[in-house]
């Protein structure tokens, strides 16, 4: 088995669970951060042997990351494996310019900022505790640390959030000149406080909501942004001296790589296996104070489930993949059928192999299209 | 036996008026079913026939009373087979209506006495379950009275279920009922009235014996279909099979005729001997021909091997069931299946899906309609799909429909057949409180939910009962659904030109709702020949994504895709278009459900 590259820690403290987070997440319990950081680290020591000597990407989401106390964090980063590149996920009212320049200095080369939206009202509707004003200085805080890539997470599809309300966002989002900007629609999830609560409103506003994935991309991509994948947008190279400004840790999800997770309900996947670690905190910090690993539930992935995943999640990206990765699992009169519709694409590699892609029309339809293509 | 001492005689009643019970009380009273063996509803059970190796049900059961040899006659028990029930009642003398106490004359008491007068039996009524608290035997033996032309005191009254009575039913039947009045010295004559098929023995028939004797290893020919035969046994349910040495005129039993198909004999034919032949069949024998039409197909196309075979396995049983394969482009291949009526339908299709253990879909039930082309050529139609869109007229099936409501349901009763293009033929009154409404209807308005209306508007206290009644020409049009410019065979009517725009607009209005948005736009038109009169559309989908997608998302969104795939498997295809099972069930019981 080859070493992996790409590992993924999970920090899950937060001030405040919103409503429509479904994340892994533990409110209060400031007193055991520095325990969970000794048991992150040692979790870390006992997976080590898989991991290459020099990793790709290594990120650190939650959660909020960055309400982790200063010392405790300063130690975790000091302590992990170097990498070309280190994400940290950031909530906005925790940027301060001290915690910017801590994440400076602890090698973090990319910033994730969890805006949401610039509207009062929609913010309070999601619980977010930043005001527009707390995204817009934390973005600043950042850029004056000398952070060259920073992303920004917005949200569309929120209950109430009218077209006007959109192009608001994407306004104030675009004015910040951000290199990166991760734009998902709200995803009410069965059985979330959040979805209790506005379900119903939700389901209303779909039919009006619709377009807001086309406006989104259409502006995006007129500001010279490249929609990379699904919901992943960059400053196209040619207007960022060249540089790649494509998150390479999530490009690794999305080229089937093998991934390491650290931390509670973190996943790893490696070979034929995948496993998700206990979301309980208590259980996590004592198996590992024991020396053990935590528990965890295994999922074996039967032989072809990583080539279909490969293709699920490479059909995601601009460029999709290539045709002969996706061979194996493809059926070829669907593809035919979907290539006359102008939703599907075979392209010749610019210097590799054909490749297998959809076109903006399809990857907006990308869950049908893929369910269509798949065998 | 002597013909003195014979009495052949049926039980008829309205759904649920108690005839079974009855009959079972009278097995008991007369000894022919030990305590051991009486279980409930003994005519209706096929349990304890199977536990002796035989596989079919007795149609008549010989019991003694008395000194008298009595043949309880089965007749069959709703509706559709008014023709059956004819024919069965033709082997009797005579006949006793079960009313119940409780809820007085029905419909198909109505309809029962009716025919029971018609082939001139002496009526025996009877008022049933008295025990009831809620019953009123004074008022039922009155309405029974007006009905039949007695007095309300040669009214019997009784309770099948403690068996109250019971003996003096027995004893009426042999004190009113005529005995029967064959010549047993002519050649021999006896009335099919049912048949049976064991799959040792083949068809079984069940005859009542006019003139002359049968017995077994006799050359024996139908007259009406001129089916031949060599009798393999006769013989008499008691409450089993027991063979016999001879059946002679008067009495009732059966005959084994080794025939391995039941359509070779069917009810109302005369059989005579070969050696011996009579000159004249007995009257009466009509060919039944099925009127009403539905398409069955299997959920799971992968049964249609099994529906095929159960189908034939039912059809051994059931002649007036008839089948052809069809295949229909959104619902695959299936069965177009004749039926007498909506009730032999629903008696096919619970049978089919109960003992056979299968899914089906069934298409609107239509009716066979009788087509004149421009050049000449008539042809019945029996699936809409095939109306010829060319033609020069169009006959529809008719019915005379009996109808009983209490009298302040009157003119709901009138709305709806109206509403149907009835026409109302006259009213009569078979007791104070109500009225006997006479229409004349459209078979093809009958099948669409009539029923259900009727029942819904008088609160359930309408019944209902229906006869053929000729073809009559009507503006009739052939209304097409298509879904993505492709028609949808399967939803393909035929109505009145007056109701396509309604029926048409509810259709398309009701598939814009069912069919998901595909990944491109779905036009859902309704038409009649080129002429569309409804349309809808189905805008495309605009966005089909899972937001995020990270590490720990991937064996979420996989599984997701994964049941977005099963789904897919089970749509059905119109042309480009995936349409869900769901909705044309949803789209066919708009049909049978609501207007």
């Amino acid at each position: 088995m080859t070493a992996v590259r790409h590992l993924y820690v999970h920090l899950p403290f937060c001030a405040h669970r919103c409503g429509y987070c479904d994340f892994v997440t533990v409110v209060g319990r400031h007193g055991l951060h520095e325990r969970y950081v000794d048991a992150l680290l040692l979790e870390l020591e006992l997976e080590r042997a898989m991991l290459a000597p020099r990793l790709e990407t290594v990120f650190l989401g939650g959660g909020t990351p960055t309400l982790t106390q200063a010392g405790a964090l300063r130690r975790l980063l000091g302590a992990l494996p170097s990498a070309a590149e280190l994400t940290v996920e950031a909530n906005p009212e925790t940027v301060t310019p001290e915690l910017a320049l801590l994440l400076r200095e602890s090698g973090v080369t990319r910033v994730s900022l969890g805006a949401q939206s610039f509207r009062p009202h929609l913010l309070q509707v999601l619980e977010r505790r930043a005001t527009p004003d707390d995204v817009r200085r934390a973005f600043y805080h950042l850029r004056d640390a000398c952070f060259d890539n920073i992303s920004i997470d917005l949200l569309h599809g929120i209950p109430r959030q009218s077209a006007a309300d959109l192009e608001l966002d994407i306004g104030e989002a675009l004015a910040l000149a951000p290199e990166h900007i991760s734009y998902y629609e709200l995803e009410a999830k069965p059985g979330t406080r959040f979805t209790h609560a506005h379900g119903a409103e939700l389901a209303q506003q779909a039919e009006a909501m619709e377009d807001y994935f086309e406006i989104v991309i259409e502006r995006l991509t007129a500001a010279g942004y490249r929609w990379y994948e699904t919901a992943n947008f960059c400053v196209a190279p040619v207007r960022a001296g060249g540089r790649d400004l494509r998150a390479r840790h999530n490009l690794a999800y999305w080229l089937g790589r093998d991934y390491l997770g650290l931390g509670i309900g973190a996943v790893s996947t490696f070979g034929p296996e995948r496993r998700r670690n206990t979301p309980r905190l208590n259980g996590y910090i004592a198996a590992l104070g024991r020396g053990e690993r935590p528990q965890r539930e295994l999922e074996a992935l039967a032989p072809g489930v990583r080539a279909l995943e490969r293709v699920m999640l490479g059909l995601r990206l601009d460029e999709g993949l290539p045709l002969a990765a996706a061979e194996g699992s493809l059926d070829r009169a669907a593809l035919g059928r979907l290539e006359r519709l102008g939703l599907a694409a075979r392209r010749p590699g610019r210097d590799g192999p054909e490749a297998l892609l959809l076109t903006p029309r399809g990857r907006r339809l990308g869950g049908a299209v893929t369910a269509e293509l798949l065998a | 036996m002597d013909q003195d001492r014979i009495r052949n005689f049926s039980i008829i009643a309205h759904i649920d008026h108690g005839k079974s019970t009855l009959a079972d009380r009278i097995l008991e009273v007369t000894n022919t079913v030990t305590g051991r063996e009486m279980r409930e509803q003994v005519l209706d059970s096929m349990d304890l026939e199977r536990e002796r190796g035989i596989t079919i049900k007795a149609q008549a059961v010989r019991v003694d009373w008395k000194g008298h040899e009595l043949n309880l006659i089965d007749t069959p028990g709703h509706v559709d087979f008014t023709y059956e029930v004819s024919r069965a009642l033709q082997a009797c003398e005579g006949a006793v209506l079960v009313v119940d106490a409780a809820q007085g004359v029905e419909a198909q008491t109505v309809a029962n006495a009716y025919l029971a007068i018609e082939n001139n039996l002496e009526l025996l009524p009877l008022a049933n379950k008295i025990d009831l608290p809620q019953a009123n035997p004074d008022a039922a033996a009155d309405e029974l009275a007006e009905l039949v032309g007695d007095t309300p005191d040669r009214v019997l009254r009784v309770s099948a279920k403690t068996g109250e009575g019971v003996e003096a039913v027995l004893d009426a039947i042999v004190e009113r009922i005529p005995p029967p009045a064959g010549d047993p010295k002519a050649p021999p004559r006896a009335l099919v009235f049912d048949s049976a098929y064991d799959q040792y023995r083949g068809v079984v028939a069940f005859v009542r014996v006019v003139d002359g004797q049968f017995r077994a290893r006799e050359e024996v020919r139908a007259m009406a279909q001129g089916t031949r035969f060599e009798t393999e046994e006769v013989g008499f349910f008691s409450p089993t099979m027991r063979a016999a040495e001879l059946l002679e005129a008067g009495e009732v039993g059966y005959v084994v005729t080794g025939l391995k198909d039941v359509a070779k004999l069917r009810v109302g034919d005369t059989l005579t001997s070969q050696a011996r032949p009579a000159e004249n069949p007995l009257p009466g024998y009509k060919d039944v021909k099925p009127m009403v039409f539905a398409g069955l197909y299997p959920t799971d196309s992968d049964e249609y091997p099994q529906l095929r075979d159960a189908l034939e396995r039912l059809k051994l049983n059931d002649a007036s069931l008839s089948y052809e394969p069809e295949t229909s482009q959104a619902l695959g291949f299936g069965f177009r299946c004749g039926f007498l009526g909506l009730l032999h339908m629903e008696i096919v299709r619970e049978r089919l899906e109960r003992e056979f253990d299968l899914d089906l879909l069934v298409t609107a039930p239509s009716v066979a309609y009788q087509v004149e082309t421009p050049s000449g050529e008539r042809l019945e139609v029996h699936n809409p799909a095939d109306m010829p869109s060319e033609r020069e007229r169009v006959e529809e099936p008719y019915v005379r429909a009996s109808i009983v409501v209490p009298k302040d349901g009157v003119g709901q009763v009138m709305e709806l057949c109206n509403e149907r293009r009835g026409r109302f033929d006259h009213m009569e009154y078979p007791s104070p409180e109500r009225v006997l409404l006479v229409y004349e209807l459209p078979l093809g308005e009958i099948v669409f939910d009539f029923y259900d209306q009727l029942k819904s508007r008088t609160r359930g206290y309408a019944s209902f009962d229906y006869d053929f009644a000729g073809f009559r020409e009507g503006e009739l049009v052939r209304l097409d659904v298509l879904v993505g410019g492709e028609p949808v065979d399967a939803l393909s009517l035929v109505l009145h030109r007056d109701e396509a725009y309604g029926r048409g607009r509810a259709l398309v209005d009701r598939l814009r709702e069912e069919i998901p948005r595909q990944m491109f736009d779905v036009p859902v038109q309704a038409a009649i020949g080129s002429r569309v009169i409804a349309r809808e559309t189905i805008k495309a989908k605009r966005k089909d994504v899972l937001a995020k997608c990270y590490g720990g998302d991937i064996t979420r969104k996989r599984k997701l895709l994964e049941r977005q795939k099963a789904g897919k498997r089970r749509m059905k295809q119109v042309g480009a278009v995936e349409v869900p099972q769901e909705a044309f069930l949803a789209v066919l019981n708009l049909d049978g459900g609501k207007r």
